[in-house]
This record gives structure tokens, sequence and C-alpha cells, in this order.
């Protein structure tokens, strides 16, 4: 619209003394200026546009250490729609500290993006430790499966393949419990589509570093029910005055 | 000019402390814990608006010192609690009563969230013996605020209501400031109780290192004195951390030049050699040309926002990045950082002028910058008739108050003129809705600022659209008697959508007129505050001298050129190098 003020508009000294006609503002431009070669991806990384590579999802296990107070969960859940993380499974449960529960998420992202799952989480006031445990962690999944009750030896020898429990077993349905690792899970799951599965329930996964690595860096062993003395905690305790 | 009013001195709080022991009435409710933990952190002023869940904390604050300003809407007494808190430096204090208090509020908070400014809210609520039950004014305050907090409070119980007040305070204020909310049912603030709140203190989960690791920091001194075009982005953040001083010297000392983000306007003095101004979308060609072509970005709490970014694929595509952030957050969030230095900026600029052991010679790139001043300077045409340009009303403006004079601002052209056309040389005097680009900041938070700094000038720049939406804060400038001069530009249009519709939406300008906008200096005059107008420069001029020698509220209506746009302009999402100067180069 500023060339229609600019066909009779007189020649005008701005405060900065630059005179110009024309409509809009001086320079040269848009096209006339020099540009630069490079680029970022949508991460905001830099690139070479010759190997520019999507960046590629990935699954994590983030463990919080979180005060068990009411809202927590509304909390994290609330972080996770505002900005769009794509969580898989979230399971919470109390610590053996008073007080304290731990929340496990399983969450799909790019590299940038589990580092902002990280981050963001850390930010909000209940969260006391924000961990990202290894490949090696120790992950387990309960699942409740309920299937179609005609052939129940068949599925009581796959109940037993899969070390699970059978929980309730009636003439038209079976309901069996099956617990390990995601990979377990999924062949167990494939495993029972054969009867019609009618009913399936999955906890998601939960997990703790294995040995004597914290799940959540700097994390202490519970006071209340700890045995006394365990070599646990002493490692722990000398861990936490290097820290 | 200091970077805040003089803050009163640890000595001058513990004698307040003494002496108010004797004389302070003692608690004896939740409500009165409360207002004391509002006082023990120093609070003296409040703005607010009464009703039946938060009349208990009223009732104690009739005892209490607090200066109380009734606003007219529970938006602007969170508007203006943030302008309170730009301008002092200190967490500024709204209250509101629960359900439709309370979600008024919500605006304001959302926008204190989106520029980090340090804002306690205080929301009455039914008593929790009711909550759940759809009673009478409830709302799930603390529900609706999660996502535009820091953190939000649930206070039950009446002898810990003072301590997690001050708590809230304290959390507003730490590191990466922004809102907190308390919601007090009112069976915990009319509940007995003697119990003194101790000072105010942040939780320990919250607490964000000072100093960063020396590592990064030593890395971060590498790559600057490496770089041949490195270039300082000042953000809010530099403001907020009160390191406009340390930042300033340590651009000076290593002759960097400096681009700002729209809150940090005022960090580095807009006349000083270095200074390119602010970058972005309607940032000056020479700030954006600056950030399109620099091969190190040291961005000092900055957050990245698109519109400073404009398409993150083409910002600053040769720079390595260095970023300085208190909140960890922030890193590599938009923009990837190749040198992550957390910390506090004041602490961090410190610790970097330390390490740097040579500055980068960087003489060539600096005249390259100066070449960019001359090429793109902010200009616009004036033909000699009427209607007025809005931006030789700011000019005007800016020439005719002090230095230190605070602006603040709705949403809009006018607010992008505000920004191009004032020379900004001091911190905290921009006050301006950025994150949340709230129309009607304007007004509420020039009764903030006044507030926060009695004895500076403090001019709104404000578009009638913006001015119109929270105009009723009129009649508290009046009561209060609070010299301020709210200077419309009326294009009689809510510009800035008119300008996108012309460029964007082939001239369809579809509820863009507001041809029925009010007269304003009539109205202002209806609210007892000074009513001027203005269609010629001639006017204008006169119009100027006069509101500002008022004193007391008064409102210029300057009708200005109605086709006015703002260059130069980045298309939304597009390369801030592409800036377009006028509309047949977007
Ligand atoms: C509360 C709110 N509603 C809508 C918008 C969308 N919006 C952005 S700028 C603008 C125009 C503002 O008009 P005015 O205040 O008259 O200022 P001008 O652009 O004319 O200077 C609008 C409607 C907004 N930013 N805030």
């Amino acid at each position: 619209m500023s060339g229609e003020d600019s066909t009779d508009a007189p020649e005008f000294e701005t405060e900065s003394g630059y005179e110009f006609d024309g409509p809009g503002m001086p320079g040269p431009a848009p096209d006339e200026r020099p540009h630069p070669e490079g680029r970022r991806n949508t991460h905001g990384v830099r690139i070479d546009p010759e190997v520019e590579a999507k960046p590629r999802q990935r699954t994590a296990v983030v463990s919080a250490l979180v005060e068990h107070e009411p809202g927590v969960l509304s909390r994290v859940s609330g972080l996770f729609s505002r900005r769009q993380f794509n969580i898989e499974s979230l399971t919470v449960g109390k610590t053996t500290v008073d007080g304290h529960a731990r929340i496990t998420l399983v969450v799909e992202e790019t590299d940038a993006g589990i580092d902002q799952v990280k981050k963001q989480l850390g930010k909000l006031k209940p969260v006391i430790q924000v961990g990202e445990l290894d490949d090696d962690a120790v992950r387990a999944e309960l699942v409740l499966l309920k299937v179609r009750g005609d052939e129940p030896d068949k599925v009581h020898a796959i109940t037993q393949m899969y070390e699970g429990q059978t929980l309730d077993a009636g003439p038209r349905t079976i309901t069996v419990q099956i617990t390990g690792d995601q990979q377990k899970i999924d062949d167990a799951v494939d495993a029972f589509r054969q009867f019609g599965i009618i009913e399936i329930a999955r906890t998601g996964q939960t997990a703790l570093a294995r040995g004597d690595t914290p799940t959540t860096p700097g994390e202490e062993p519970g006071h209340s029910t700890e045995p006394k003395g365990s070599t646990y905690r002493d490692e722990t305790d000398a861990d936490d005055e290097t820290n | 000019m200091s970077e805040q009013q003089p803050a009163p001195t640890e000595d001058d709080r513990a004698d307040a402390d003494q002496t108010a022991d004797s004389t302070r009435t003692p608690v004896t409710t939740g409500a009165s814990s409360a207002v004391r933990a509002l006082e023990n952190a120093g609070v003296e002023t409040a703005f607010g608006v009464q009703g039946g869940a938060i009349m208990p904390i009223y009732d104690a604050l009739y005892d209490s010192d607090i200066h109380h300003v009734t606003m007219a809407h529970e938006q602007g007494a969170a508007h203006a609690a943030d302008a309170y808190s730009v301008v002092r430096g200190e967490p500024g204090v709204c209250l509101a009563t629960s359900g439709p208090g309370a979600t008024n509020l919500v605006t304001g908070i959302a926008d204190a969230d989106m520029d980090s400014d340090a804002v306690l809210a205080l929301t009455g609520q039914v008593p929790s013996t009711m909550v759940g039950s759809d009673a009478f004014q409830e709302t799930d305050t603390t529900g609706v605020t999660a996502p535009i907090t820091k953190h939000n409070y649930f206070a039950s119980d009446p002898d810990t209501v003072g301590d997690t007040v001050g708590e809230a305070f304290a959390l507003a204020a730490e590191g990466r400031p922004g809102p907190t909310l308390v919601d007090l049912p009112k069976d915990t603030t009319m509940a007995e109780t003697d119990r003194e709140p101790g000072p105010a203190k942040a939780p320990e989960t919250t607490t964000p290192p000072t100093e960063a690791d020396e590592e990064s920091v030593e890395a971060a001194a590498r790559a600057i004195e490496r770089a041949e075009k490195p270039l300082l982005l000042f953000g809010g953040g530099v403001v907020k951390a009160n390191a406009t001083e340390k930042a300033r010297a340590f651009a000076i000392d290593n002759g960097i030049p400096v681009v700002t983000t729209m809150p940090a306007i005022g960090s580095m003095p807009e006349d000083h050699e270095l200074c390119l101004s602010w970058a972005g979308m309607h940032g000056t060609g020479y700030a954006n040309m600056a950030v399109t072509h620099c091969d190190l970005l040291v961005a000092v709490g900055c957050r990245f926002d698109d519109r400073l970014t404009g398409g993150v694929d083409t910002f600053a595509p040769e720079a390595e990045v260095v970023h300085v952030d208190v909140d960890e957050a922030e890193i590599s969030k938009n923009v990837h950082a190749d040198y992550p230095v957390v910390g506090d900026a004041k602490a961090v600029l410190d610790q970097l002028t330390e390490e740097i052991e040579q500055s980068p010679g960087v003489r060539e790139w600096r005249q390259q910058c100066q070449t960019w001043k001359e090429e793109y300077p902010l200009a616009y045409k004036t033909p000699e008739d009427e209607p007025l340009k809005p931006q030789f009303v700011v000019e005007a403006l800016d020439e005719a108050t002090p230095d230190d004079t605070i602006v603040t601002t709705g949403v809009g052209q006018h607010q992008m003129w505000a920004a191009q056309f004032w020379t900004f040389t001091n911190p905290r005097t921009w006050v301006s809705s950025h994150g949340l680009g709230t129309m009607g900041y304007g007004l509420p938070a020039a009764i903030g600022a006044k507030l926060a700094a009695p004895d500076r000038d403090v001019v709104c720049v404000d578009g009638d659209g913006s001015f119109l939406m929270t105009i009723q804060e009129l009649s508290v400038a009046v009561r209060e008697d609070l010299d301020i001069t709210v200077a419309v530009l009326n294009n009689e249009y809510i510009g800035m959508v008119r300008q996108w519709q012309d460029a964007f939406f082939e001239g369809r300008r579809m509820a863009a007129e507001y041809d029925w906008c009010p007269d304003f200096a009539k109205l202002a005059e209806a609210f007892g505050a000074r009513g001027f107008s203005a269609e010629n420069y001639d006017e204008a001029a006169d119009a100027i001298e006069n509101a500002l020698a008022y004193d007391g509220p008064s409102v210029v209506d300057f009708r200005i050129h109605p086709a006015e746009n703002v260059y130069p302009m980045v298309a939304s999402g597009g390369a801030n190098g592409k800036f377009a100067l006028s509309e047949d180069q977007l």
C-alpha cells in the first residue's frame, strides 16, 4: 500500500538524511544482495547440502525421579501434549524414598527431540532428576491378553512358552499375563493372535539402569526400606562425593 | 542510567523488618500469612480486582502498607504487574478472584510466560471442600494455568500458605524469570493460623547454575577469537540478568557488532556505532544482513523465536553458534548451538571476558556492517501534506521526551514503528508484548510502568484496535493520577492485519476496517483524562507538546495515513537476508 502515497509524494529528507524516491524503502532489492550458500536443517543444525540427511528417530527410555505430589503426572503429560513429543508409554510408581516416585517414559524422537524431552522435563518443579537409560538397561513390560477359549490347550502351550501365567480361564475366554522386554512381549502378542485377541492391556515399559549405575544421575538408594550397610549404597555414596 | 531503580540494600530491608515487626499486625489467618509473605519479599505495589473467593486476602491487605491498585479488568492487572516487573527488575504481583477473575488473568500470565517476565499471580478459589463440584465461580485454575506458568501451587494448608507464596515469589524471579501462581481456596485463607512465613526462598529442585562450566566457556572463547565475522545477539535475558553494562562493555572491548532481539531493545544504545538495532521480521535491514552473513553468532539470553529467525533453514546459515542461556532447555531448541554455555548472562560474560586473550580482528566485517547501515537506513517517505506519517509521530515523541522515557505499546504496526523509529538507549525502557503479541498490552503496561518508576516519563504508543481492547484502564490512570501519555496511531484499521491481507490475501480486507472506532479524545475526556487529536503535522506538534505538558493521563488521537505499511519485512518463514523493502518485493 505504500505505493499509493508515493506517486505524488514530494521528496522528503528523513532523520538519517537519506534521500530516495520510488516506492518503499531505500537499498538494493532482495535479488541484488549477496546470498550465503549455507543452510540448516529443521533442527537448526548447519548442513552440507550435498549430504543433507533427514534426522532419524530413535527410541529412548527416560527415567524421571519426581516428587510424589498431586498433579505431577498431569504436568508431565501436559508438557508432552504442549510440546508435541512422541510418547510411546509412560509408567509411574513410588520408589523406596518417601515422597518420591519414578516415571519411566519411552519416547520416539530424533536426537534433538530426546534432548528436549529431557531438558524440558528437568525444568518442571516437581522433577528431581532425569536420566536416559543405556541400551543395556533392565526393562520390562506387563501385558494382559484376553483370547478366545476355543483351544485352551494351545493357549496354555503358548503361555508356557512365554513364561506367562493364566489368570482366568472360562468356557469362552482365557486371560493370560506375560512380562518381559519389548521384544518378548511383541512376539507373545503375535503368537496369541492366532486365537483371536479379544482385549489387550499393556502397561508400557518400566526400566532401571543395570548394575551399579544410578538410573537418574546422582540418585541415592532409598533410606526407609534399604537394608543397612548394603554394598550398593556404600558405592553410591562414594560416587556422590566425587560428583 | 542505572539498570534498575535503586533497590533497598540488605541493611535497609533488615531495618525495615525490625521496625515493622513491632508495629505489624500479627498473623492470624492464612490470608494474613500470605500477605505477610508479600511484605517480607519487599512487595510495594500489587494490581488486582476484588471478588468473593479472594476477599480474605483483600481483607488482610487492608492492614498492609502494600499499595493495591484496583484495575478495571484482571487482564489489566496481569499486564500492569508484568510491566512493573520489566521496569523494576523484580516480580510484579497481581490478584484475582476465582473463576472469571482467574480466567481473565490468563492472557496476561501467558504473555509474561512468553516474555519470561517475573509475575506472581494470587487467585482466590472456592473452599477446598467444594473443589470439583462445579461450585459457583469455580475454575480449575492450576489446571488452566499449568502450561503458562513456571510452576503453580494449590495452597491447601493455612500453616504453610505464607511460605508457599514466598516460594512462588522467589521462583518467579529465579534463573529464567517467569510467572508463578498460587491458587488460594477460601478455607485456607480464612483458617486461623499464627505461623509467620519465613523468608521467600525458591525450591531446591529449580536452582540453575550461575557460572558456566569452564570447558564450555573456553570453547566459546576460542571460537570468538577465531571468528572473522562475529556478531553478538543480545536477547531479553541480557536485560533480565541485569547484564546490560557487562554486555555493552564486552561488545565495545572486543569491537564486535551487536544486534538485539525485540525484548532486548535498549540493551545496546541504538545510537552506538556497533549497534545494528534489532533483527527479525520487521527488524532493520542491516541487522538482518549481519545475521545472514556472520560466521559466528554469539547469542546471549535469547530463545530464537521464529519472528527473529524467519525460516530456521536460512537463519545465520554460515554461522557457528555460541548460545549462552541460564535455561538449559533453550540450548539447541530451535537453532543448534555449536558452543552451548549454560549460566547466568552476567556471570558468563565475566567468565568470557576473563578467558578471551585476544579480540578477533574484525575491522573489515565492522565496516561491512556500517555499509549495510548506509545501504538500508530506516526511512519513510513523508509527503508535506496530510495525513500524518506514523513514523514521524514516533520520532517527534522521542525527540520531545527525555532519554530514559519508558515506551509501552499494543501490538500491530504501531508497535513496529515505535520499535523502529524511537531510538532506545537504556535498558528497561521498551515495554512491549513480544512472544504472545497481545493487543491491549500498552495501556495497562503504562500504568504498571509508571507505578514502578514514578519519576520517569511514560508514553504508550498504541493502535486504535489495541487501545480499544483495554481502554477501560484509563479510569485507573485517572484515579491514580498517573502522568502518562497515550499516543494512538489511529489508521482506522487493524493495520497489521490489513497489511497482510493486502500482501497475501489479494487485498480482501475482511474484518480489518475499524472506521467505527469512537472519538478517542472525547472518550479520554469522558474518563476524566485529557484528550487531543491531530490530523496534520502542525496539530501533531501542538498535541505532543500539550499532552506531555499535562500532568496526568492524556490521550492523543493521531489520525495517521491509513495506507502506511511496515517495512522492511521478512516474509513469515522466509530468509532474513531477503527482507522486502516494499510490497512488490514480497
Ligand atoms: C488479542 C489479540 N487479538 C488479535 C490479534 C491479531 N492481531 C495482530 S496485529 C493486529 C492489528 C492491530 O491493530 P491496531 O491495534 O489498530 O494496530 P495497527 O496495526 O493498526 O497499528 C491484530 C488484530 C492480536 N495480536 N491480539
